[in-house]
C-alpha cells in the first residue's frame, strides 16, 4: 500500500538525521511514539511532538526508557505502528522489554541514536558501540533486525524500510544511528506519498473464536489482530502455545523458541541490504557501516589513486549480518578491513564469515569522534601488501 | 439437584475454562477477587470485547490468563505502562490493570506514581497481599512492620506503604480499600471503578496461607480472613492518612477518595483543540 500523505512532508528540506529519522517514522505510517529524552537522540521525540497533533497520533513522553519500551508495546495491541527512541543507556533500561517484544512478536521500531560508552560515557559524541548490544542484549534466544543509515536522507528512506520489515517479519527493528548522523544536516527529499511503498500489518482475516495468535504458517510469521475485535487474545512473555497460553515446557520452548529464529534465519537472504562500491575484482575490501562508512569512503578513493584494487562494502542491514556474502567474497580477497566505532564488534562477524581465508584487519576506536581517514588508508595500503606492514592487533 | 445446583456458575463465561485449574494454593485470596471482578464485569454491562486485562508477574499476575478478555500477561512491574499504550492507542478500550502489591508497588512503583500524576484512564487493583508469593515469601514493600519473611528472617524493620495515602497523593480519582471478606463491597468497589473515567485505584488485602500466615503462624487462610472479619472497620471518605496497616492490627476500609479531574486524554485533546487549529486527534477510527 502507499502511504497515507497526513504523514508525508513531501519536499526537499535542510534537517539533520535525527528530523529526517521522525519524518521517516511519519511517512511510514508511526501514530504513536513512548520516549525519554536522552542526547543525542532527542530532537526525534521532540519533532514527533511537535508533528503528531497535525496528523493524528498520540506522542507521550515516559518516566523512562523502561516505560516507553513497553507502552510502545500496548499501542501495538491497540493497533498502532509505533516507535521508541533512545541512546546508550537509555538502550540499557529497555532490554527486558526488546526480549517481550521479540517473544511476542510485536512490530516495533527502536532507534537508537549512539553515543560513546560505556554508562554515561559521551552523551554529546559519536559511537557504534551498541551493535552487539542490540543483536543480544536481552536474555535468552531470540533474533532481530538492524539497519545503519549513514546520512539523513538514509535516516529518512531507511526508517521506512524499517517499519516494513517490522511489520512483514514481526519483530523489532532497530535504528541504528549515531551522533554524527543524528545531527548532521544536510539535504533530505521526501517522496510524494504516493512514490512511498508501505507494508500493511498482516492482519489476520480470520473470525473470533478461530484465530490463534501464534499459529504461523510457511513463511513463519504469524498474522495478528488487535485487543477489541473480539478475538479474547491472551499474550504473555511465557514460553507460549500457538493459543498464546502459557507451556512451560521444553517441548513448546523448542518450538517457539526456533520458530522465532527461523523466521529470520532461514530468511535471512530476503534480508541483505549492503551498497558495494568496486567490490568485483577487489584484492582488499573495506566492510563499513553508518558514520565510518562516509569516513572510509575517502581513504578507499585514496588508496585507488595509489594504485590499490579495493572495494567498499557499506553494511544498511547490520543484524542480520550477510555472512555467506563475506564468505563468497573471503575466496578472491586478500583482506577485509573494519573501521567502526567501537573496539572491534562487527569485525568478529567478519572474521567469522571469513573463516581465516582471507586477513581480517580492524580498525577499532573507542568513540567520541570519527575515525582519521589516514588511519583507514594506512591499514588498506598495508593489507594490499603497498605499505608497512599491519600491525598486530593490540586491542582485542 | 435443585435448579440453581445445575446452573452453570455464573462466574465461569467470564473464565478461559481451558486454562483450569489455575495455579493458586488452597487458601489464597486471588480467586475470590477474580469471582467478585467477574461478577462486577456483569453488573457493569460493558462490552466485554472493549474490556482488556493487564497484569504484571507474580501470583496476581497471573489473573489476566485466566479472564475470557483480550489479556496481556508482561512483564514484572510494567503492567501500567503497557496498559498505557493499549489505552492510547485504543481510547474506546476499557482497560484494567490486575497485579499484586510487589509488581505494582516495589519494581513498579515510578509507574503507579506517573500514571495516577497523569489521571491516565485505567482502573488498577490491587492484590495486596503483603508478600511476594510466587517466588517464595519475601519482604514487600506492604509487608508490616515486624512480619516474617523470607529475607526478613528476624523480621521486618521496614516501614510499609500505605496504598491509599499513595494514590491519594499521586493524584488518583478513585481510591479504596477492601479485604477477601468485604465481597459484596467489593464487587461494587470494583463496578464504580470500572464506571469512573481516569485513574481509579482499588487495593484488596488477600490472604497468602502459604508463604505469609504459615511463616508468621497465623494459620491458614480462613484464619486470615476471620482476621479481616474482626479488625475491619468500614470508614467511606478516611483521611488516607490514617489508613496504614499494621502487623495483624486494626484495619481501615471503605471507598475513600471520589473526585474528578480531566484525564491524561482529555486534558491533552482539550488543551490541543484550544491552541491547534487543525489538531487531528489521537488517530483511533474509534474516536
Amino acid at each position: 500500500m502507499k502511504a497515507d500523505p497526513k504523514g508525508v512532508l513531501t519536499g526537499i528540506h535542510f534537517i539533520d538525521g535525527d528530523h529526517a529519522a521522525c519524518e521517516g517514522a511519519l511517512a511510514a505510517g508511526c501514530r504513536f511514539i513512548a520516549g525519554y529524552p536522552i542526547t543525542p537522540s532527542t530532537e526525534v521525540v521532540e519533532r514527533f511532538a511537535q508533528r503528531i497533533p497535525h496528523i493524528g497520533g498520540i506522542f507521550i513522553q515516559m518516566e523512562d526508557e523502561i516505560a516507553s519500551s513497553i507502552a510502545i508495546q500496548g499501542a501495538m495491541w491497540a493497533g498502532k505502528k509505533v516507535m521508541t527512541v533512545t541512546s546508550g543507556p537509555g538502550l540499557s533500561l529497555m532490554m527486558e522489554h526488546i526480549g517481550l517484544a521479540a517473544f511476542t512478536e510485536v512490530p516495533c521500531v527502536f532507534v537508537d541514536v549512539q553515543r560513546g560508552g560505556p554508562s554515561t560515557g559521551l552523551p554529546t559524541l559519536p559511537a557504534q558501540a551498541d551493535m552487539m548490544q542490540v543483536k543480544w542484549g536481552s536474555h535468552g534466544d531470540y533474533e532481530i533486525i538492524a539497519l545503519s543509515p549513514n546520512s539523513p536522507q538514509e535516516s529518512f528512506d531507511l526508517m521506512i524500510k524499517a517499519f516494513n520489515l517490522s511489520e512483514t517479519f514481526r519483530v523489532p527493528v532497530f535504528f541504528m544511528m549515531d551522533e554524527v548522523v543524528g545531527h548532521m544536516v544536510e539535504r533530505v527529499a521526501i517522496p510524494e506519498a504516493s512514490k512511498i511503498e508501505i507494508t500493511e500489518r498482516r492482519w489476520s482475516k480470520k473470525k473470533p473464536g478461530e484465530y490463534k495468535p501464534y499459529e504461523a504458517g510457511p513463511d513463519m510469521v504469524p498474522d495478528l489482530v488487535k485487543a477489541g475485535d473480539g478475538h479474547r487474545i491472551h499474550i504473555t512473555g511465557l514460553t507460549h502455545d500457538e493459543r498464546g497460553y502459557p507451556a512451560l515446557n521444553a517441548a513448546a520452548q523448542k518450538k517457539l523458541v526456533e520458530r522465532l529464529l527461523n523466521k529470520i534465519r532461514l530468511r535471512k537472504d530476503e534480508l541483505v541490504d549492503v551498497r558495494q562500491d568496486g567490490v568485483e575484482g577487489a584484492e582488499v575490501v573495506v566492510v563499513s557501516f553508518g558514520i565510518t562508512s562516509r569516513v572510509a569512503q575517502a581513504a578507499v578513493e585514496e588508496a585507488r589513486r595509489k594504485g590499490v584494487k579495493v572495494g567498499h562494502l557499506r553494511l544498511v542491514i547490520c543484524w542480520p549480518f550477510p555472512a555467506a556474502l563475506i564468505a563468497e567474497l573471503s575466496e578472491r580477497v586478500k583482506a577485509f578491513v573494519v573501521p567502526e566505532l567501537n573496539m572491534g564488534q562487527m569485525v568478529l562477524e567478519v572474521e567469522r564469515a571469513v573463516l581465516g581465508r582471507a586477513a581480517v584487519v580492524s580498525i577499532p576506536h573507542p568513540g567520541g569522534t570519527v575515525h582519521e581517514p589516514q588511519v583507514i588508508l594506512d591499514k588498506i595500503l598495508a593489507a594490499s601488501g603497498k605499505g608497512a606492514p599491519a600491525p598486530q592487533r593490540a586491542v582485542r | 439437584m435443585n435448579e440453581t445446583m445445575k446452573a452453570e456458575n455464573p462466574v465461569l463465561p467470564y473464565l478461559r475454562q481451558d486454562r483450569l485449574p489455575h495455579i493458586w494454593c488452597p487458601g489464597c485470596g486471588i480467586g475470590s477477587t477474580v469471582n467478585c471482578f467477574a461478577r462486577a464485569l456483569t453488573e457493569s454491562k460493558l462490552d466485554l470485547d472493549k474490556v482488556a486485562i493487564v497484569s504484571g508477574i507474580g501470583c496476581t499476575g497471573r489473573v489476566a490468563g485466566y479472564m475470557n478478555l483480550d489479556s496481556f500477561h508482561t512483564t514484572h512491574g510494567r503492567a501500567i505502562p503497557f496498559a498505557t499504550g493499549l489505552k492510547l492507542g485504543n481510547p474506546s478500550l476499557k482497560v484494567v490493570v490486575y497485579s499484586g502489591d510487589g509488581d505494582l508497588f516495589a519494581i513498579g512503583g515510578n509507574h503507579f506514581v506517573h500514571a495516577a500524576r497523569r489521571n491516565m484512564d485505567l482502573t488498577v487493583i490491587c492484590i495486596n497481599n503483603g508478600t511476594y508469593g510466587m517466588t517464595g515469601g519475601q519482604v514487600a514493600p506492604t509487608t508490616p512492620l515486624g512480619a516474617t519473611q523470607t529475607t526478613m528472617p528476624y523480621g521486618n524493620f521496614e516501614p510499609s506503604f500505605n496504598l491509599p495515602f499513595l494514590a491519594e497523593a499521586c493524584g488518583a480519582v478513585y481510591v479504596s480499600r477492601w479485604t477477601v471478606f468485604h465481597v459484596r463491597q467489593l464487587i461494587r468497589s470494583m463496578r464504580e471503578g470500572l464506571a469512573k473515567r481516569g485513574f481509579s485505584f482499588i487495593e484488596i488485602l488477600a490472604p497468602c496461607p502459604t508463604l505469609y500466615s504459615r511463616r508468621n503462624k497465623l494459620g491458614d487462610g480462613v484464619d486470615q480472613v476471620k482476621y479481616y472479619k474482626e479488625r475491619s472497620t468500614i470508614k467511606d471518605g478516611a483521611d488516607t492518612r490514617e489508613v496504614g496497616l499494621t502487623f495483624q492490627g486494626d484495619i481501615v476500609v471503605g471507598k475513600f477518595v471520589d473526585r474528578e479531574r480531566p484525564t491524561w486524554l482529555d486534558a491533552m485533546t482539550r488543551h490541543y483543540t484550544s491552541v491547534i487549529n487543525d489538531y487531528q486527534g489521537v488517530g483511533h477510527a474509534e474516536d
